[in-house]
Protein backbone atom coordinates (compact mmCIF):
# COMPACT_ATOMS: atom_id res chain seq x y z
CA UNK A 1 0.00 0.00 0.00
CA UNK A 2 2.82 2.35 0.96
CA UNK A 3 4.63 1.60 -2.29
CA UNK A 4 1.50 2.26 -4.28
CA UNK A 5 0.86 5.62 -2.60
CA UNK A 6 4.47 6.68 -3.08
CA UNK A 7 4.32 5.79 -6.76
CA UNK A 8 1.01 7.57 -7.20
CA UNK A 9 2.35 10.68 -5.49
CA UNK A 10 5.44 10.70 -7.72
CA UNK A 11 3.42 10.31 -10.88
CA UNK A 12 1.00 13.05 -9.90
CA UNK A 13 3.84 15.37 -8.98
CA UNK A 14 5.59 14.90 -12.31
CA UNK A 15 2.36 15.20 -14.23
CA UNK A 16 1.31 18.35 -12.42
CA UNK A 17 4.69 19.97 -12.80
CA UNK A 18 4.95 19.26 -16.49
CA UNK A 19 1.45 20.47 -17.29
CA UNK A 20 1.90 23.64 -15.23
CA UNK A 21 5.19 24.41 -16.89
CA UNK A 22 3.91 24.13 -20.41
CA UNK A 23 1.07 26.52 -19.60
CA UNK A 24 3.56 29.04 -18.22
CA UNK A 25 3.89 32.23 -20.16
CA UNK A 26 5.77 31.40 -23.31
CA UNK A 27 9.19 32.88 -23.63
CA UNK A 28 10.09 34.34 -27.03
CA UNK A 29 10.89 31.39 -29.22
CA UNK A 30 14.62 30.76 -29.17
CA UNK A 31 15.96 30.73 -32.66
CA UNK A 32 18.69 28.25 -33.18
CA UNK A 33 22.31 29.19 -33.51
CA UNK A 34 23.20 30.13 -37.05
CA UNK A 35 26.07 27.67 -36.82
CA UNK A 36 25.24 25.86 -40.01
CA UNK A 37 24.46 22.19 -40.09
CA UNK A 38 27.58 21.76 -42.18
CA UNK A 39 29.73 22.69 -39.20
CA UNK A 40 30.65 19.15 -38.35
CA UNK A 41 32.76 20.17 -35.38
CA UNK A 42 29.75 20.64 -33.13
CA UNK A 43 26.76 19.07 -34.82
CA UNK A 44 24.52 19.39 -31.81
CA UNK A 45 25.71 22.72 -30.44
CA UNK A 46 23.49 24.52 -27.99
CA UNK A 47 21.87 27.73 -28.94
CA UNK A 48 24.42 30.53 -28.91
CA UNK A 49 23.50 34.19 -29.20
CA UNK A 50 22.57 34.77 -32.81
CA UNK A 51 25.41 36.09 -34.92
CA UNK A 52 24.13 39.42 -36.14
CA UNK A 53 25.82 39.11 -39.51
CA UNK A 54 24.46 35.64 -40.35
CA UNK A 55 20.97 34.83 -41.56
CA UNK A 56 18.69 32.90 -39.18
CA UNK A 57 18.29 29.36 -40.58
CA UNK A 58 14.93 28.26 -41.92
CA UNK A 59 13.19 24.95 -41.57
CA UNK A 60 14.42 22.45 -44.15
CA UNK A 61 11.73 19.87 -44.78
CA UNK A 62 14.12 17.32 -46.30
CA UNK A 63 16.33 17.43 -43.22
CA UNK A 64 13.33 17.43 -40.93
CA UNK A 65 11.83 14.37 -42.58
CA UNK A 66 15.18 12.63 -42.41
CA UNK A 67 15.70 13.52 -38.75
CA UNK A 68 12.29 12.20 -37.80
CA UNK A 69 13.25 8.98 -39.56
CA UNK A 70 16.64 8.91 -37.87
CA UNK A 71 14.93 9.29 -34.51
CA UNK A 72 12.73 6.31 -35.19
CA UNK A 73 15.74 4.27 -36.33
CA UNK A 74 17.49 4.91 -33.03
CA UNK A 75 14.34 3.96 -31.14
CA UNK A 76 14.42 0.66 -33.02
CA UNK A 77 18.04 0.22 -31.90
CA UNK A 78 16.88 0.16 -28.29
CA UNK A 79 13.58 -1.63 -28.64
CA UNK A 80 13.97 -4.33 -29.70
CA UNK A 81 17.53 -4.15 -31.07
CA UNK A 82 19.52 -3.82 -27.85
CA UNK A 83 16.92 -5.77 -25.90
CA UNK A 84 17.25 -8.81 -28.15
CA UNK A 85 21.01 -8.52 -28.53
CA UNK A 86 21.42 -8.63 -24.77
CA UNK A 87 18.49 -10.96 -24.17
CA UNK A 88 19.86 -13.72 -26.36
CA UNK A 89 23.15 -13.63 -24.49
CA UNK A 90 21.74 -14.44 -21.05
CA UNK A 91 20.34 -17.71 -19.77
CA UNK A 92 16.75 -18.54 -20.56
CA UNK A 93 15.63 -17.95 -16.99
CA UNK A 94 16.69 -14.31 -17.20
CA UNK A 95 15.55 -13.42 -20.71
CA UNK A 96 12.51 -11.41 -19.68
CA UNK A 97 14.41 -9.53 -17.01
CA UNK A 98 16.78 -8.16 -19.65
CA UNK A 99 13.98 -7.31 -22.06
CA UNK A 100 12.11 -5.62 -19.25
CA UNK A 101 15.09 -3.63 -18.00
CA UNK A 102 15.81 -2.26 -21.47
CA UNK A 103 12.16 -1.60 -22.32
CA UNK A 104 11.33 0.18 -19.08
CA UNK A 105 14.62 2.10 -18.88
CA UNK A 106 13.80 3.43 -22.31
CA UNK A 107 10.36 4.48 -21.11
CA UNK A 108 11.25 6.13 -17.83
CA UNK A 109 14.18 8.03 -19.31
CA UNK A 110 11.98 9.36 -22.11
CA UNK A 111 9.96 11.15 -19.45
CA UNK A 112 12.91 12.30 -17.37
CA UNK A 113 14.65 13.63 -20.49
CA UNK A 114 11.87 16.02 -21.39
CA UNK A 115 11.30 16.87 -17.75
CA UNK A 116 14.87 17.93 -16.98
CA UNK A 117 17.54 16.19 -19.02
CA UNK A 118 17.20 18.12 -22.24
CA UNK A 119 17.33 21.47 -20.52
CA UNK A 120 20.34 20.58 -18.41
CA UNK A 121 22.23 19.20 -21.39
CA UNK A 122 21.41 21.63 -24.15
CA UNK A 123 20.78 25.07 -22.72
CA UNK A 124 23.68 27.44 -22.38
CA UNK A 125 24.18 27.44 -18.61
CA UNK A 126 27.82 27.22 -17.63
CA UNK A 127 30.71 25.31 -19.16
CA UNK A 128 29.82 22.48 -16.83
CA UNK A 129 26.06 22.15 -16.97
CA UNK A 130 23.05 23.74 -18.62
CA UNK A 131 20.17 25.45 -16.90
CA UNK A 132 16.56 24.59 -16.18
CA UNK A 133 15.00 27.20 -18.49
CA UNK A 134 13.64 24.47 -20.69
CA UNK A 135 12.60 22.04 -17.98
CA UNK A 136 9.39 20.33 -19.07
CA UNK A 137 10.19 21.83 -22.49
CA UNK A 138 9.00 25.19 -21.29
CA UNK A 139 9.17 27.75 -24.05
CA UNK A 140 9.53 25.28 -26.86
CA UNK A 141 6.83 25.50 -29.49
CA UNK A 142 6.18 23.66 -32.75
CA UNK A 143 7.82 26.60 -34.51
CA UNK A 144 11.02 26.54 -32.47
CA UNK A 145 14.02 25.57 -34.54
CA UNK A 146 17.31 23.88 -33.83
CA UNK A 147 19.42 24.50 -36.89
CA UNK A 148 17.20 23.63 -39.83
CA UNK A 149 14.89 21.22 -38.00
CA UNK A 150 12.13 21.79 -35.45
CA UNK A 151 13.41 21.84 -31.91
CA UNK A 152 10.90 19.17 -30.94
CA UNK A 153 12.52 16.85 -33.46
CA UNK A 154 15.95 17.65 -32.08
CA UNK A 155 14.69 17.04 -28.54
CA UNK A 156 13.27 13.65 -29.48
CA UNK A 157 16.37 12.68 -31.41
CA UNK A 158 18.54 13.51 -28.42
CA UNK A 159 16.04 11.69 -26.20
CA UNK A 160 16.82 8.45 -27.98
CA UNK A 161 20.52 8.89 -27.23
CA UNK A 162 19.87 9.74 -23.59
CA UNK A 163 17.73 6.64 -23.27
CA UNK A 164 19.92 4.09 -25.02
CA UNK A 165 23.14 5.06 -23.26
CA UNK A 166 22.03 4.02 -19.79
CA UNK A 167 20.31 0.96 -21.26
CA UNK A 168 23.71 -0.22 -22.49
CA UNK A 169 24.91 -0.46 -18.90
CA UNK A 170 22.39 -3.23 -18.22
CA UNK A 171 24.78 -5.70 -19.79
CA UNK A 172 27.32 -5.19 -17.03
CA UNK A 173 25.14 -6.37 -14.19
CA UNK A 174 22.72 -8.64 -16.00
CA UNK A 175 21.28 -11.72 -14.31
CA UNK A 176 21.80 -10.50 -10.74
CA UNK A 177 20.45 -6.99 -10.26
CA UNK A 178 17.10 -6.02 -8.78
CA UNK A 179 14.62 -4.41 -11.14
CA UNK A 180 13.92 -1.59 -8.67
CA UNK A 181 17.64 -0.89 -8.48
CA UNK A 182 17.83 -0.63 -12.28
CA UNK A 183 14.97 1.85 -12.41
CA UNK A 184 16.40 4.10 -9.74
CA UNK A 185 19.98 3.88 -10.96
CA UNK A 186 19.04 4.68 -14.55
CA UNK A 187 17.23 7.89 -13.65
CA UNK A 188 20.05 9.08 -11.41
CA UNK A 189 22.74 8.10 -13.88
CA UNK A 190 21.20 9.85 -16.83
CA UNK A 191 20.94 13.07 -14.88
CA UNK A 192 24.29 12.90 -13.06
CA UNK A 193 26.55 11.34 -15.70
CA UNK A 194 25.03 11.39 -19.18
CA UNK A 195 23.64 14.91 -19.06
CA UNK A 196 26.84 16.66 -17.91
CA UNK A 197 29.02 14.83 -20.45
CA UNK A 198 26.50 15.55 -23.21
CA UNK A 199 26.62 19.19 -22.21
CA UNK A 200 30.42 19.26 -22.25
CA UNK A 201 30.63 17.73 -25.74
CA UNK A 202 27.46 18.86 -27.50
CA UNK A 203 25.74 21.40 -25.31
CA UNK A 204 28.27 24.19 -25.41
CA UNK A 205 30.44 22.92 -22.61
CA UNK A 206 34.18 22.85 -22.09
CA UNK A 207 35.10 19.74 -24.08
CA UNK A 208 33.63 21.24 -27.22
CA UNK A 209 35.42 24.49 -26.47
CA UNK A 210 38.65 22.54 -26.19
CA UNK A 211 38.04 21.18 -29.68
CA UNK A 212 37.26 17.56 -28.86
CA UNK A 213 35.88 15.77 -31.92
CA UNK A 214 33.07 13.38 -31.09
CA UNK A 215 30.59 13.20 -33.91
CA UNK A 216 27.86 10.94 -32.61
CA UNK A 217 28.87 10.11 -29.07
CA UNK A 218 31.95 7.96 -28.61
CA UNK A 219 32.56 9.58 -25.24
CA UNK A 220 29.04 10.68 -24.36
CA UNK A 221 27.50 7.30 -25.08
CA UNK A 222 29.98 4.48 -25.29
CA UNK A 223 32.83 5.30 -22.95
CA UNK A 224 30.30 6.63 -20.45
CA UNK A 225 28.27 3.44 -20.49
CA UNK A 226 31.26 1.14 -20.74
CA UNK A 227 32.91 2.56 -17.63
CA UNK A 228 29.63 2.60 -15.70
CA UNK A 229 29.14 -1.07 -16.58
CA UNK A 230 32.67 -1.95 -15.49
CA UNK A 231 32.18 -0.21 -12.16
CA UNK A 232 28.77 -1.86 -11.82
CA UNK A 233 30.00 -5.37 -12.38
CA UNK A 234 32.74 -4.79 -9.82
CA UNK A 235 30.37 -3.30 -7.24
CA UNK A 236 27.74 -6.00 -7.68
CA UNK A 237 30.23 -8.83 -7.89
CA UNK A 238 30.25 -11.89 -10.09
CA UNK A 239 27.27 -14.04 -10.85
CA UNK A 240 26.94 -17.14 -8.70
CA UNK A 241 28.85 -19.92 -10.35
CA UNK A 242 30.75 -17.65 -12.73
CA UNK A 243 33.82 -19.45 -13.96
CA UNK A 244 32.57 -22.84 -12.77
CA UNK A 245 29.09 -23.30 -14.10
CA UNK A 246 28.10 -23.19 -17.73
CA UNK A 247 26.30 -19.98 -18.70
CA UNK A 248 26.24 -20.00 -22.48
CA UNK A 249 23.91 -17.65 -24.37
CA UNK A 250 20.46 -19.17 -24.61
CA UNK A 251 19.67 -17.81 -28.06
CA UNK A 252 22.33 -16.54 -30.41
CA UNK A 253 19.56 -16.33 -32.98
CA UNK A 254 18.00 -13.51 -30.95
CA UNK A 255 21.42 -11.94 -30.46
CA UNK A 256 22.04 -11.89 -34.19
CA UNK A 257 18.60 -10.35 -34.79
CA UNK A 258 19.39 -7.71 -32.19
CA UNK A 259 22.84 -7.04 -33.61
CA UNK A 260 21.38 -6.62 -37.08
CA UNK A 261 18.82 -4.13 -35.82
CA UNK A 262 21.59 -2.26 -34.06
CA UNK A 263 23.60 -2.13 -37.29
CA UNK A 264 20.69 -0.82 -39.33
CA UNK A 265 19.42 1.54 -36.64
CA UNK A 266 22.89 2.95 -36.07
CA UNK A 267 22.58 4.79 -39.37
CA UNK A 268 19.99 6.90 -37.61
CA UNK A 269 22.38 7.32 -34.70
CA UNK A 270 25.44 8.35 -36.71
CA UNK A 271 24.01 9.90 -39.85
CA UNK A 272 21.32 11.65 -37.83
CA UNK A 273 23.97 13.32 -35.71
CA UNK A 274 24.63 15.64 -38.65
CA UNK A 275 21.14 17.00 -37.96
CA UNK A 276 20.63 17.57 -41.66
CA UNK A 277 20.47 15.72 -44.95
CA UNK A 278 23.69 16.90 -46.60
CA UNK A 279 27.08 15.84 -47.89
CA UNK A 280 28.60 15.22 -44.50
CA UNK A 281 25.68 12.96 -43.71
CA UNK A 282 26.60 11.02 -46.83
CA UNK A 283 30.15 10.63 -45.59
CA UNK A 284 28.88 9.39 -42.25
CA UNK A 285 26.65 6.88 -44.05
CA UNK A 286 29.46 5.22 -45.94
CA UNK A 287 31.83 5.34 -42.96
CA UNK A 288 29.30 3.67 -40.70
CA UNK A 289 28.82 0.85 -43.15
CA UNK A 290 32.41 0.07 -44.09
CA UNK A 291 33.86 0.41 -40.61
CA UNK A 292 31.29 -2.01 -39.25
CA UNK A 293 31.84 -4.53 -42.02
CA UNK A 294 35.60 -4.34 -41.49
CA UNK A 295 35.18 -4.86 -37.76
CA UNK A 296 33.14 -8.01 -38.36
CA UNK A 297 36.01 -9.35 -40.44
CA UNK A 298 38.63 -8.21 -37.95
CA UNK A 299 36.96 -9.95 -35.03
CA UNK A 300 36.07 -13.01 -37.04
CA UNK A 301 39.55 -13.60 -38.42
CA UNK A 302 41.15 -12.94 -35.03
CA UNK A 303 38.85 -15.50 -33.51
CA UNK A 304 39.41 -17.97 -36.32
CA UNK A 305 43.17 -17.69 -35.95
CA UNK A 306 43.43 -17.62 -32.18
CA UNK A 307 40.46 -19.75 -31.15
CA UNK A 308 40.04 -22.11 -34.04
CA UNK A 309 36.56 -21.33 -35.32
CA UNK A 310 34.74 -18.20 -36.55
CA UNK A 311 31.57 -17.82 -34.49
CA UNK A 312 28.24 -16.07 -34.98
CA UNK A 313 28.65 -14.41 -31.61
CA UNK A 314 32.06 -13.19 -32.70
CA UNK A 315 30.73 -11.74 -35.94
CA UNK A 316 27.84 -10.02 -34.17
CA UNK A 317 30.16 -8.66 -31.49
CA UNK A 318 32.58 -7.48 -34.13
CA UNK A 319 29.81 -5.54 -35.82
CA UNK A 320 28.90 -3.77 -32.60
CA UNK A 321 32.55 -3.03 -31.87
CA UNK A 322 32.93 -1.44 -35.29
CA UNK A 323 29.78 0.59 -34.87
CA UNK A 324 30.98 1.83 -31.51
CA UNK A 325 34.43 2.76 -32.77
CA UNK A 326 33.16 4.64 -35.80
CA UNK A 327 30.63 6.59 -33.73
CA UNK A 328 32.96 9.43 -32.70
CA UNK A 329 34.88 9.31 -35.98
CA UNK A 330 32.23 9.00 -38.67
CA UNK A 331 31.98 12.63 -39.68
CA UNK A 332 35.70 13.34 -39.61
CA UNK A 333 37.44 10.46 -41.34
CA UNK A 334 37.44 9.04 -44.85
CA UNK A 335 35.97 5.66 -45.82
CA UNK A 336 39.36 3.99 -46.13
CA UNK A 337 40.20 5.28 -42.68
CA UNK A 338 36.89 3.80 -41.63
CA UNK A 339 37.91 0.37 -42.85
CA UNK A 340 41.19 0.61 -40.96
CA UNK A 341 39.39 1.78 -37.84
CA UNK A 342 36.94 -1.12 -38.07
CA UNK A 343 39.66 -3.72 -38.47
CA UNK A 344 41.56 -2.39 -35.47
CA UNK A 345 38.44 -2.15 -33.31
CA UNK A 346 37.36 -5.66 -34.24
CA UNK A 347 40.68 -7.17 -33.26
CA UNK A 348 41.26 -5.11 -30.11
CA UNK A 349 37.76 -5.59 -28.75
CA UNK A 350 38.08 -9.32 -29.38
CA UNK A 351 41.24 -9.20 -27.30
CA UNK A 352 39.46 -7.18 -24.62
CA UNK A 353 36.59 -9.61 -24.13
CA UNK A 354 38.77 -12.69 -24.20
CA UNK A 355 42.23 -11.99 -22.84
CA UNK A 356 41.77 -8.77 -20.86
CA UNK A 357 38.63 -10.01 -19.16
CA UNK A 358 40.30 -13.30 -18.34
CA UNK A 359 43.32 -11.52 -16.87
CA UNK A 360 41.32 -9.47 -14.38
CA UNK A 361 38.44 -11.85 -13.91
CA UNK A 362 35.60 -9.32 -13.73
CA UNK A 363 32.13 -10.51 -14.62
CA UNK A 364 31.03 -7.91 -17.16
CA UNK A 365 28.27 -10.26 -18.19
CA UNK A 366 27.58 -8.94 -21.66
CA UNK A 367 30.94 -7.27 -22.32
CA UNK A 368 29.75 -3.70 -22.17
CA UNK A 369 33.20 -2.49 -21.15
CA UNK A 370 34.98 -4.74 -23.60
CA UNK A 371 32.95 -3.58 -26.58
CA UNK A 372 31.53 -0.15 -25.76
CA UNK A 373 34.20 1.02 -23.38
CA UNK A 374 37.26 -0.19 -25.27
CA UNK A 375 35.66 0.39 -28.67
CA UNK A 376 34.71 3.92 -27.69
CA UNK A 377 38.22 4.67 -26.47
CA UNK A 378 39.76 3.30 -29.66
CA UNK A 379 37.38 5.31 -31.79
CA UNK A 380 37.78 8.53 -29.86
CA UNK A 381 41.57 8.42 -30.00
CA UNK A 382 41.92 7.18 -33.57
CA UNK A 383 39.58 9.96 -34.67
CA UNK A 384 42.47 12.24 -33.85
CA UNK A 385 44.71 10.30 -36.21
CA UNK A 386 42.39 9.41 -39.06
CA UNK A 387 41.04 12.93 -39.50
CA UNK A 388 44.35 13.85 -41.07
CA UNK A 389 43.88 14.93 -44.70
CA UNK A 390 46.72 12.64 -45.71
CA UNK A 391 44.69 9.73 -44.37
CA UNK A 392 41.51 10.77 -46.11
CA UNK A 393 40.05 12.77 -43.25
CA UNK A 394 38.41 16.18 -43.20
CA UNK A 395 41.52 17.81 -41.74
CA UNK A 396 42.26 19.59 -38.50
CA UNK A 397 40.99 22.99 -37.37
CA UNK A 398 43.19 25.97 -38.10
CA UNK A 399 46.45 25.75 -36.22
CA UNK A 400 45.93 22.28 -34.75
CA UNK A 401 48.40 19.50 -35.45
CA UNK A 402 47.71 15.79 -35.24
CA UNK A 403 49.58 15.64 -31.98
CA UNK A 404 47.55 18.47 -30.51
CA UNK A 405 44.29 16.91 -31.63
CA UNK A 406 45.36 13.54 -30.24
CA UNK A 407 46.00 15.16 -26.89
CA UNK A 408 42.58 16.83 -26.91
CA UNK A 409 40.94 13.52 -27.78
CA UNK A 410 42.84 11.70 -25.07
CA UNK A 411 41.97 14.38 -22.55
CA UNK A 412 38.26 14.09 -23.33
CA UNK A 413 38.49 10.31 -23.00
CA UNK A 414 40.24 10.54 -19.64
CA UNK A 415 37.83 13.13 -18.29
CA UNK A 416 34.87 11.01 -19.33
CA UNK A 417 36.38 7.89 -17.77
CA UNK A 418 37.02 9.64 -14.48
CA UNK A 419 33.63 11.36 -14.32
CA UNK A 420 31.67 8.28 -15.26
CA UNK A 421 33.74 6.02 -13.04
CA UNK A 422 33.55 8.13 -9.91
CA UNK A 423 29.95 9.30 -10.17
CA UNK A 424 28.66 5.88 -11.23
CA UNK A 425 30.34 4.34 -8.20
CA UNK A 426 28.67 6.86 -5.90
CA UNK A 427 25.28 6.26 -7.52
CA UNK A 428 25.58 2.49 -7.16
CA UNK A 429 26.27 2.95 -3.47
CA UNK A 430 23.33 5.30 -3.06
CA UNK A 431 20.97 2.89 -4.84
CA UNK A 432 22.32 0.03 -2.74
CA UNK A 433 21.43 1.98 0.41
CA UNK A 434 17.93 2.82 -0.77
CA UNK A 435 16.66 -0.36 -2.42
CA UNK A 436 19.61 -2.76 -2.46
CA UNK A 437 21.40 -3.70 -5.67
CA UNK A 438 21.58 -7.46 -5.85
CA UNK A 439 18.92 -10.13 -5.54
CA UNK A 440 19.36 -12.90 -2.97
CA UNK A 441 21.22 -16.07 -3.90
CA UNK A 442 18.02 -18.10 -4.07
CA UNK A 443 16.41 -15.66 -6.43
CA UNK A 444 19.47 -15.53 -8.61
CA UNK A 445 19.49 -19.33 -8.83
CA UNK A 446 15.82 -19.53 -9.65
CA UNK A 447 16.02 -16.82 -12.27
CA UNK A 448 14.95 -13.17 -12.38
CA UNK A 449 12.06 -13.77 -14.77
CA UNK A 450 10.13 -15.67 -12.12
CA UNK A 451 11.36 -13.88 -9.03
CA UNK A 452 11.29 -10.26 -10.25
CA UNK A 453 8.59 -10.42 -12.89
CA UNK A 454 6.45 -13.49 -12.23
CA UNK A 455 6.82 -14.71 -15.78
CA UNK A 456 8.58 -17.30 -17.90
CA UNK A 457 9.93 -16.43 -21.32
CA UNK A 458 9.34 -19.80 -22.95
CA UNK A 459 7.07 -22.64 -22.06
CA UNK A 460 8.27 -25.62 -24.06
CA UNK B 1 6.52 -59.11 -20.62
CA UNK B 2 9.62 -57.00 -21.03
CA UNK B 3 10.37 -53.30 -21.24
CA UNK B 4 13.13 -52.71 -23.74
CA UNK B 5 14.95 -49.40 -23.41
CA UNK B 6 17.46 -48.38 -26.06
CA UNK B 7 19.70 -45.29 -26.14
CA UNK B 8 20.59 -44.56 -29.75
CA UNK B 9 22.03 -41.79 -31.91
CA UNK B 10 19.25 -39.33 -32.81
CA UNK B 11 19.56 -39.65 -36.58
CA UNK B 12 18.98 -43.42 -36.29
CA UNK B 13 15.49 -43.01 -34.88
CA UNK B 14 13.62 -43.41 -38.17
CA UNK B 15 15.50 -46.58 -39.09
CA UNK B 16 14.94 -48.16 -35.69
CA UNK B 17 11.27 -47.25 -35.75
CA UNK B 18 10.81 -48.88 -39.15
CA UNK B 19 12.72 -51.99 -38.09
CA UNK B 20 10.49 -52.38 -35.02
CA UNK B 21 7.31 -51.84 -37.04
CA UNK B 22 8.46 -54.47 -39.48
CA UNK B 23 8.58 -57.13 -36.75
CA UNK B 24 5.24 -56.14 -35.27
CA UNK B 25 6.05 -53.77 -32.40
CA UNK B 26 3.06 -51.44 -32.53
CA UNK B 27 3.98 -48.64 -30.13
CA UNK B 28 7.09 -46.98 -28.71
CA UNK B 29 7.84 -43.98 -26.51
CA UNK B 30 10.64 -41.66 -27.52
CA UNK B 31 12.47 -39.17 -25.30
CA UNK B 32 15.28 -36.77 -26.13
CA UNK B 33 18.07 -37.29 -23.62
CA UNK B 34 21.69 -36.33 -23.03
CA UNK B 35 24.47 -38.64 -22.09
CA UNK B 36 27.92 -39.98 -22.70
CA UNK B 37 29.79 -43.22 -22.58
CA UNK B 38 33.06 -43.52 -24.37
CA UNK B 39 32.20 -40.91 -26.98
CA UNK B 40 33.96 -37.61 -26.24
CA UNK B 41 32.02 -34.34 -26.01
CA UNK B 42 32.89 -31.08 -27.72
CA UNK B 43 34.02 -27.59 -26.83
CA UNK B 44 31.87 -24.49 -27.24
CA UNK B 45 33.28 -21.02 -27.31
CA UNK B 46 31.32 -17.86 -26.42
CA UNK B 47 33.55 -14.80 -26.58
CA UNK B 48 36.02 -15.47 -23.79
CA UNK B 49 34.20 -18.35 -22.14
CA UNK B 50 35.08 -21.89 -23.16
CA UNK B 51 32.70 -24.70 -22.23
CA UNK B 52 33.54 -28.38 -22.51
CA UNK B 53 30.25 -30.12 -23.17
CA UNK B 54 30.46 -33.78 -22.14
CA UNK B 55 26.83 -34.55 -22.73
CA UNK B 56 25.81 -35.50 -26.20
CA UNK B 57 22.26 -35.54 -27.48
CA UNK B 58 20.80 -39.01 -27.72
CA UNK B 59 17.35 -40.54 -28.19
CA UNK B 60 15.82 -43.03 -25.74
CA UNK B 61 13.27 -45.51 -27.12
CA UNK B 62 11.08 -47.56 -24.81
CA UNK B 63 8.95 -50.43 -26.01
CA UNK B 64 6.81 -52.82 -23.95
CA UNK B 65 6.82 -56.26 -25.62
CA UNK B 66 5.88 -59.87 -25.10
CA UNK B 67 8.76 -61.89 -23.68
CA UNK B 68 8.75 -64.26 -26.68
CA UNK B 69 9.64 -61.37 -29.00
CA UNK B 70 12.67 -60.24 -26.99
CA UNK B 71 15.40 -61.72 -29.19
CA UNK B 72 13.81 -60.39 -32.38
CA UNK B 73 13.43 -56.91 -30.90
CA UNK B 74 17.01 -56.78 -29.67
CA UNK B 75 18.27 -57.89 -33.06
CA UNK B 76 16.11 -55.35 -34.89
CA UNK B 77 17.31 -52.45 -32.76
CA UNK B 78 20.92 -53.55 -32.80
CA UNK B 79 21.05 -53.86 -36.58
CA UNK B 80 19.20 -50.64 -37.40
CA UNK B 81 20.93 -48.41 -34.83
CA UNK B 82 24.43 -49.58 -35.58
CA UNK B 83 26.97 -47.31 -37.33
CA UNK B 84 30.11 -49.07 -36.19
CA UNK B 85 31.44 -45.93 -34.47
CA UNK B 86 31.74 -45.13 -30.78
CA UNK B 87 28.52 -43.67 -29.36
CA UNK B 88 26.04 -46.07 -31.04
CA UNK B 89 24.36 -46.63 -27.68
CA UNK B 90 23.05 -49.45 -25.51
CA UNK B 91 19.96 -51.60 -25.05
CA UNK B 92 18.58 -52.31 -21.55
CA UNK B 93 15.99 -54.99 -20.82
CA UNK B 94 13.70 -54.82 -17.79
CA UNK B 95 11.08 -57.25 -16.52
CA UNK B 96 7.65 -55.71 -16.88
CA UNK B 97 5.20 -56.64 -14.09
CA UNK B 98 1.98 -55.17 -15.40
CA UNK B 99 0.57 -53.30 -18.39
CA UNK B 100 -2.91 -51.66 -18.61
CA UNK B 101 -4.62 -50.14 -21.65
CA UNK B 102 -6.27 -47.05 -20.22
CA UNK B 103 -9.12 -46.78 -22.71
CA UNK B 104 -10.44 -50.31 -22.31
CA UNK B 105 -8.94 -51.54 -19.08
CA UNK B 106 -7.30 -54.55 -20.76
CA UNK B 107 -4.29 -55.88 -18.87
CA UNK B 108 -1.27 -58.07 -19.46
CA UNK B 109 -0.38 -59.30 -22.92
CA UNK B 110 -3.74 -58.06 -24.28
CA UNK B 111 -2.68 -54.53 -23.50
CA UNK B 112 0.51 -54.71 -25.55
Amino acid sequence: MKKFLTALAAVLAIGLASVTNSWAEEKPADTAAPAAAADSAAPAAAEAPADAAAEAPKLDSGSTAWMMTATVLVILMTIPGLALFYGGLVRQKNMLSVLMQVFVTFSVLSVVWVAAGYSLAFTEGSNFIGGLEKAFLSGVTPDSLQGVIPEYVFITFQLTFAAITPALIIGGFAERIKFSAVLLFMVLWMLAVYVPVAHWVWGGGFLADDGAKDFAGGTVVHINAGIAALVGCLVLGKRIGYGREAMPPHSLTMTMIGASMLWVGWFGFNVGSELAADGTAGLVLVNTQVATAAAVLGWMFAEWIFRGKPSMLGAASGAVAGLVAVTPACGFIGPMGGILLGLIAGVLCFWAVTTLKGLFGYDDSLDVFGVHGIGGIIGAILTGVLMAPGLGGVGYPEGITMGAQLWIQTKSVLITIVWSGVVSFILYKIVDMIVGLRVTEDKEREGLDITEHGETAYHS
Amino acid sequence: MKLVTAIIKPFKLDEVREALSAIGVQGITVTEVKGFGRQKGHTELYRGAEYVVDFLPKVKIEAAIKSEMLDQVIEAIEKSANTGKIGDGKIFVFDLDQVVRIRTGETGADAL
